[in-house]
């Protein structure tokens, strides 16, 4: 039938039109990285077998706790969070569910050489070195006493099913990254205030501590309210797993998370940029469901009409 | 005074001060339209029916945006996108209708090209439909203003700088487009009183007078047949449907148009629920940020062939292909010599000139999305050539054409 024909050439214009501007220009425009499933096969593996009682008086003999707060266990950050920033250029995270969220062979490396595991190396030479002292160790055995201290850290923490997105994103990206549709700050989610000049107080002291972070990481990391629109899902897992692969030499450290918390980080993210994805699926289908019908009757008339005009 | 006899009824009230009966015997029952069209003659009404989605959706969106620079962003995606009860739909509806308007645009410029509907009669046409095309495009750029991204920005910076043109460095006149010397307040309340109120005006005016300009000469159809339309309707009026060359506008045409119309929608409406990125460019969710140039500016996709005639010349040859580009379209009745009112592909040389024509705009397309390096740029820069070409061979090719 000759409409059809012609529908035919039109959509071949149309879609290859469309593969040139979309699929193909965006695979020639971004480099494709594809996953390395949270895999840190960089990092040497865990060579020995923790022990978390060991652990508690390992972690607790290293200093830990001189930057580090571990709630769970008691024990409060030693700190504000702008002091700590104003020290180390960032406040260091409390350890309470770390060993749930970032992996534990990721863990282990980064206690011994930070820079290291975080793939922040360039960024301390000439004399200038990463924050996080290094564990050398007790005088022990250093991997047994390493693998000790990992053992206590999951012991603490919750466990994996039981860390929300939110949790995953606020140990291991919220310290630093603002999302401000969340009421998020680096400081933590801002209260209500009743007072308009505690609320300024508080705004300053979120610029203190931006001012300190801007100093350590060379640019105010971006707030990541509409990330998940304006980077979507692949971008965002594979940039956290590895984010030289994606903008060489940047400051942002490899966290380190497993692939299950990036996947609730990914999610809270979606939750707060893209909160209505659901109703759209939904409230799609009952769309279609319409307009079909509405095809179905349109069709009907149409033929109605045209039997008598043929 | 006029005398008037106690109406029975309603239409009878109406039609004593409105005429509503003659009105809808001369524009729907007796508007005659040619019978021998296919489902591209329904282009107009999907059209009609894209601007009004446009058009409302907007007036939705219109009631929560906020035309500042410090809060357009956060009113377009925050309030919009996630605090209003279904503020995400109209806003996907109107930034996907804004693409798909254009796609549907280029098929019925292309119909109207390939079917030479731009002659003999038709030039008026063709020339208001083309300047609704330049309002549609001005529509559509001050519109990517307004939620202040990354991309609204730097597309508002790059465009607005093209008025310098180029050697002559008007800066002046781009510093009074912006109402400033880089895009900022006034610039964004300018392009948003341009969206919401200047151009829609226009497009609205120039809708009418489109419409006005097929009355005398009527339609066109699949064979370019000069129809008798008055001995037609006759035949068609008498009872003999079936013989009659021409068909009433409502409801025949209309039944036909529905019907492409819902099949349009459901295409439209899936744009909208799952595949929304192509029309909602991810950078553009990322705010307007002075100090940091994306690595890739491009325009929307409709923008495309014209942005790729620009860019692979030197800055003043290039601006003016680029003004060739903008201009020459308006004067195809003028630059196509033969009298054939036929499909292309009767047409002999021009059907050849039809299809490099089609072929070479979606080259540039997609050489005008991608990076001015290497082969884009050279493939780019013959596809230029060929364009600027094809419009010199136009009158010559057309002047040999035999009729037919």
């Amino acid at each position: 039938m000759k409409e059809l024909k012609i529908l035919a050439v039109v959509v071949f214009f149309t879609l290859l039109t469309y593969w040139g501007v979309e699929p193909y220009a965006h695979s020639i425009m971004h480099v494709h990285v594809e996953s390395e499933h949270y895999a840190y096969d960089d990092l040497e593996p865990l060579q020995k077998t923790g022990d978390a009682t060991r652990g508690a008086e390992v972690f607790m003999n290293a200093g830990c706790i001189g930057c580090h707060g571990v709630k769970a266990a008691g024990m409060p950050a030693p700190m504000d969070p702008v002091s700590a920033a104003a020290s180390f250029g960032v406040n260091p995270p409390d350890l309470s569910n770390a060993g749930a969220i970032f992996d534990a062979k990721f863990l282990a490396a980064l206690i011994k050489n930070p820079a290291h595991a975080l793939k922040v190396e360039h960024k301390f030479t000439g004399g200038r070195t990463h924050p996080m002292t290094p564990f050398y160790g007790l005088g022990g055995d250093l991997d047994q006493e390493v693998a000790d201290i990992v053992a206590y850290l999951k012991s603490i923490a919750k466990k994996p099913e039981d860390i929300t997105p939110k949790m995953a994103f606020e140990t291991a990206c919220g310290r630093c990254h603002a999302v401000k549709y969340d009421g998020w700050t680096q400081l933590g989610e801002k209260p209500k205030f009743k007072h308009k000049k505690d609320e300024l107080l508080y705004d300053a002291k979120v610029l203190d501590y931006q001012d300190y972070l801007t100093k350590y990481m060379g640019k105010l990391p971006p707030d990541l309210s509409m990330y998940i629109r304006s980077r979507g899902e692949h971008y965002i897992k594979t940039f956290i797993e590895n984010p030289q692969n994606l903008l060489h030499g940047t400051a942002m450290p490899r966290v380190g998370v497993t692939a299950d918390s990036a996947d609730k980080v990914v999610e809270y993210l979606a939750d707060v940029g893209d909160s209505k994805r659901h109703e759209r699926d939904s409230v799609g289908k009952m769309v279609m469901l319409y307009l079909f019908i509405f095809a179905i009757l349109a069709y009907l008339w149409k033929q109605s009409i045209w039997r008598e005009l043929h | 005074m006029a005398h008037f006899e106690k109406a029975r009824n309603l239409e009878e009230w109406l039609d004593q001060r409105l005429a509503i009966k003659t009105l809808r015997r001369v524009l729907a029952e007796e508007y005659w339209i040619p019978k021998n069209i296919n489902f591209l003659w329904a282009m107009g009404m999907v059209l009609a029916i894209t601007f009004g989605i446009l058009l409302v959706s907007g007036i939705f969106l219109l009631m929560y945006y906020q035309p500042n620079i410090e809060t357009a962003f956060d009113s377009v995606n925050y309030t919009i996108m996630q605090e209003v009860e279904f503020g995400w739909l109209w806003r996907h509806m109107h930034a996907v209708a804004a693409s798909v308007v254009f796609l549907i645009i280029y098929i019925h410029m292309f119909t109207g090209i390939y079917y030479g509907s731009y002659k003999k009669g038709r030039e008026l046409i063709w020339i208001s439909g083309m300047l609704l095309f330049v309002t549609f495009s001005a529509e559509a750029f001050s519109g990517y203003m307004l939620p202040w991204g990354q991309m609204s920005y730097w597309a508002g910076m790059v465009i607005t700088n093209l008025f310098s043109l180029g050697s002559l460095e008007f800066n002046g006149l781009v510093e009074w487009i912006r109402g400033d010397y880089v895009p900022g307040q006034a610039f964004l309340t300018r392009f948003f009183m341009l969206h919401v109120l200047l151009l829609p005006l226009a497009i609205i005016g120039l809708i009418g007078l489109h419409f006005g300009t097929l009355r005398i000469p009527h339609v066109n159809n699949q064979d370019g047949e000069e129809i008798d339309f008055d001995e037609e309707a006759k035949k068609y009026l008498a009872g003999n449907k079936k013989e009659a060359k021409v068909i009433r506008f409502q409801p025949d045409f209309l039944s036909k148009d529905m019907f492409v119309v819902s099949i349009f929608l459901i295409f439209y409406f899936y744009l909208v629920f799952w595949h929304f990125d192509f029309a909602m460019d991810p950078i553009n969710f990322d705010p307007a940020d002075g100090l940091k140039t994306p690595p890739h500016i491009y325009p929307e996709w409709y923008f495309l062939w014209s942005y790729e005639i620009l860019r692979p010349f030197p800055k003043d040859p290039g601006l003016i292909a680029f003004g060739f580009a903008q201009v020459i379209f308006f004067f195809l009745p003028f630059l196509d010599k033969s009298p054939n009112v036929a499909p292309a592909s009767r047409r002999g040389m021009f059907k050849v000139w039809f299809w490099v024509m089609l072929v070479d705009m979606i080259v540039l397309t997609v050489m005008g999305k991608l990076p001015p390096q290497g082969i884009y740029s050279s493939i780019g820069f013959v596809a230029a050539v060929i364009f600027i070409g094809l419009w010199i061979v136009l009158p010559i090719i057309t002047k040999k054409e035999k009729a037919v």
